[in-house]
């Protein structure tokens, strides 16, 4: 796999960057569709994730589906982080880290033995909690990180090309294209967590995680990154966690509800499905509590 | 008068009191006719400590004047700790600056009795500084890298513990290490500089390993987490990011190390030697060190003793002058290369 992934990397890169800038995203925010591609399934099936002895997510059995947003909800503890890091293989970063079951995309098992889980991270990136651009770096660098960190030269005009798009896609490019060399730790909270969503799709992946993407940032910012995952649905398949009940309602597509029985148990499962549904007629006691507020 | 606007005792309070407390001890210490710079200064630490605290109990409360105290007491041992070091490079200055000349700097000592200069000596303290650090700083980094991003359970803690181990080694031991190792390697009476730099580096090693693996531990995992996000390879995200990451501090850890061993005269006595000419070419033959010259100028000063002790003391100032440009430089490149780390 590795030698045919990072051709096909390539290629796809050098295909994208004439389809997709005519239709420029940004400029036009509502002409997403015309940009939108067929994106990749996530099929989870009795998944058990663990830390040492401690097993932290129980039998977990759903879909990801493609261009949609899926958001994953529950109250603090019950797995969701642990539950998303396992969908591209983060969790095992962990020494003490362990999973039964299988994940698959569109098909391929994505922990079977021979699957190099650096190539799993490449086509499933991820967004992280806090905002985490790499202080070295300059605005310009860290989008082209992806591409720099894995697959060594390449050409300055592609590199411009791609940092642009992923900016614009971001919708970052009109605030910091005056200052691509300035290092991204000089950008505010929100204009860092947007740099590190374009770092994310500069590499092109083609499912994205985002675990508590807007948790440290303002409800201005949150709104502008709520809108942008919006638009990346059309290219993306999207998994977000969040603590945010408004975030998942306004967000989301479908949701994915997460509860512990008791402390000390496991983190399970209790419902999936779309998002209206789950915040107007939820099927269990346990999520129309926690969506309605009365715990958690 | 409400809570808030408790009495306090004036800005210029501390300074007032220490400097009462040292005009009183003076005359107290004349009139008892002890005077003594070491003696005045532990009595004014003393009488500063009381007074300060009696004065701002009367005033201020209880609370506030333990406060005083301890700031005081901070004060003056951060004082005592500066004394020698002051004392030091005052003593070092004023005894080394009549050697220091151009001469002393460009000539060697070759078949000048009497005379001559320190040239061979610096350049044996580079070179073989040189050539420790060349050999030190690639392990000792690959070490601490082993040990923060790879290394586990029971090899990683054997060799965190051989390597605090290694820090406690006496100096000669690491110079007999090396003499032996080139005795048997090229046989006995073999002399050459890289020997000296082969025992420099085993008193170099462990400090490079502990101060790089505390720099690296400090780059926060959330940056190593976004690199691997990317799908980036483990090697890759050391090298571009976690190493420029902790580039600025790992600097100061070598030079730290360098300073630390540029001074060593023990192992290199017993294997580079003592030579009185230029010898730049680490691989053979004797090379002088400045630490060893300053001790062979006192041990075995000659017809001419003064100038030979001046000698000693201008090497001793010029070591002295190397770390500390050696020390100025790292800082600039360290102020230049700082990242923040959140």
């Amino acid at each position: 796999m590795g030698a045919a992934g990072a051709t096909r990397v390539e290629t796809r890169t050098g295909a994208e960057v004439s389809a997709t800038l005519p239709g420029d995203v940004a400029s036009k925010p509502g002409a997403v569709a015309a940009g939108s591609r067929p994106a990749k399934t996530i099929d989870v099936r009795e998944v058990n994730l663990f830390y040492g002895d401690l097993h932290a997510v129980e039998d977990v059995t759903m879909a990801v589906e493609p261009n949609k947003v899926t958001a994953l909800i529950g109250s603090s503890g019950c797995g969701k982080t642990t539950f998303l890091r396992s969908l591209n293989r983060m969790h095992e970063l962990n020494p003490k880290a362990r999973m039964t079951g299988e994940i698959t995309l569109d098909g391929q098992d994505i922990y079977a033995p021979g699957v190099d889980p650096v190539q799993v991270r490449r086509l499933v990136g991820m967004v992280f909690q806090s905002p985490n651009p790499f202080p070295t770096m300059s605005i310009y660098d860290n989008v082209a990180a992806g591409l720099n960190l894995n697959t060594g030269r390449v050409k300055k005009s592609v590199k411009d090309e791609v940092v642009e798009r992923s900016l614009r896609g971001a919708h970052l490019w009109n605030e910091v294209k005056d200052r691509l060399e300035k290092p991204g730790s000089g950008l505010s909270g929100g204009q860092q967590q947007r740099l590190c969503i374009a770092r994310a799709i500069a590499v092109e992946p083609e499912v994205l995680l985002m675990d508590e993407p807007c948790s440290a940032l303002d409800p201005v910012a949150t709104l502008a990154i709520e809108e942008l995952i919006g638009e990346l649905k059309s290219k993306y398949t999207i998994a977000i966690v969040t603590h945010n009940m408004q975030q998942a309602s306004r967000a989301s597509d479908i949701t994915a509800f997460f509860n512990l029985e008791a402390t000390g148990k496991p983190g399970r499962l209790v419902e999936i499905g779309a998002t209206e549904a789950i915040f107007t007629s939820p099927s269990e006691q346990a999520t129309e509590d926690y969506v309605s507020g009365r715990f958690g | 008068m409400t809570a808030l606007d408790a009495r306090v005792l004036p800005d210029w309070a501390p300074y007032g009191a220490v400097a009462a407390s040292a005009a009183f001890s003076a005359a107290l210490l004349s009139a008892a006719g002890a005077f003594s710079v070491a003696l005045l200064f532990v009595l004014t630490a003393l009488v500063a400590c009381v007074a300060t605290y009696a004065w701002s109990r009367s005033v201020e409360g209880s609370r506030r004047a333990f406060d005083r105290l301890v700031t005081l007491v901070i004060v003056a041992a951060f004082c005592l700790a500066l004394i020698p070091l002051l004392s030091l490079v005052f003593e070092v200055t004023k005894r080394g600056l009549p050697g220091l000349s151009l001469e002393f700097i460009t000539a060697d000592a070759r078949g000048k009795i009497g005379g001559g200069g320190a040239a061979h000596a610096l350049v044996g303290t580079l070179v073989i500084t040189g050539v420790a650090t060349a050999i030190s700083v690639p392990i000792g980094l690959m070490a601490a890298i082993y040990l923060t991003e790879y290394g586990g359970g029971r090899l990683r803690r054997a060799l965190t513990f051989f390597v605090d181990v290694m820090t406690g080694i006496p100096s000669i031991v690491a110079g007999l290490f090396a003499f032996a190792l080139f005795a048997l390697i090229f046989g006995p009476g073999i002399r050459m500089g890289v020997m000296g730099s082969a025992a420099l580096s085993v008193l170099m090693i462990p400090i490079v390993i502990r101060s790089s693996e505390e720099v690296l531990k400090i780059v926060p995992n959330h940056l190593r987490e976004a690199s691997y996000a990317l799908g980036t390879p483990k090697w890759r995200t050391i090298v571009k990011v976690v190493l420029p990451t902790a580039f600025a501090g790992l600097l100061t850890g070598v030079m730290i190390a360098v300073a630390r061993i540029i001074g060593e005269t023990a192992p290199l006595l017993v294997t580079t030697g003592v030579v009185d000419s230029i010898n730049s070419n680490p691989l053979s033959g004797r090379m002088q060190n400045l630490a060893v010259y300053a001790y062979s100028e006192y041990r075995t000063p000659g017809v001419f003793k003064q100038a030979s002790y001046d000698r000693a003391w201008a090497a001793a100032l010029l070591l002295i002058v190397i770390v500390m440009v050696l020390n100025l430089a790292a800082r600039l490149i360290y102020r230049r290369y700082r990242t923040e780390i959140r």
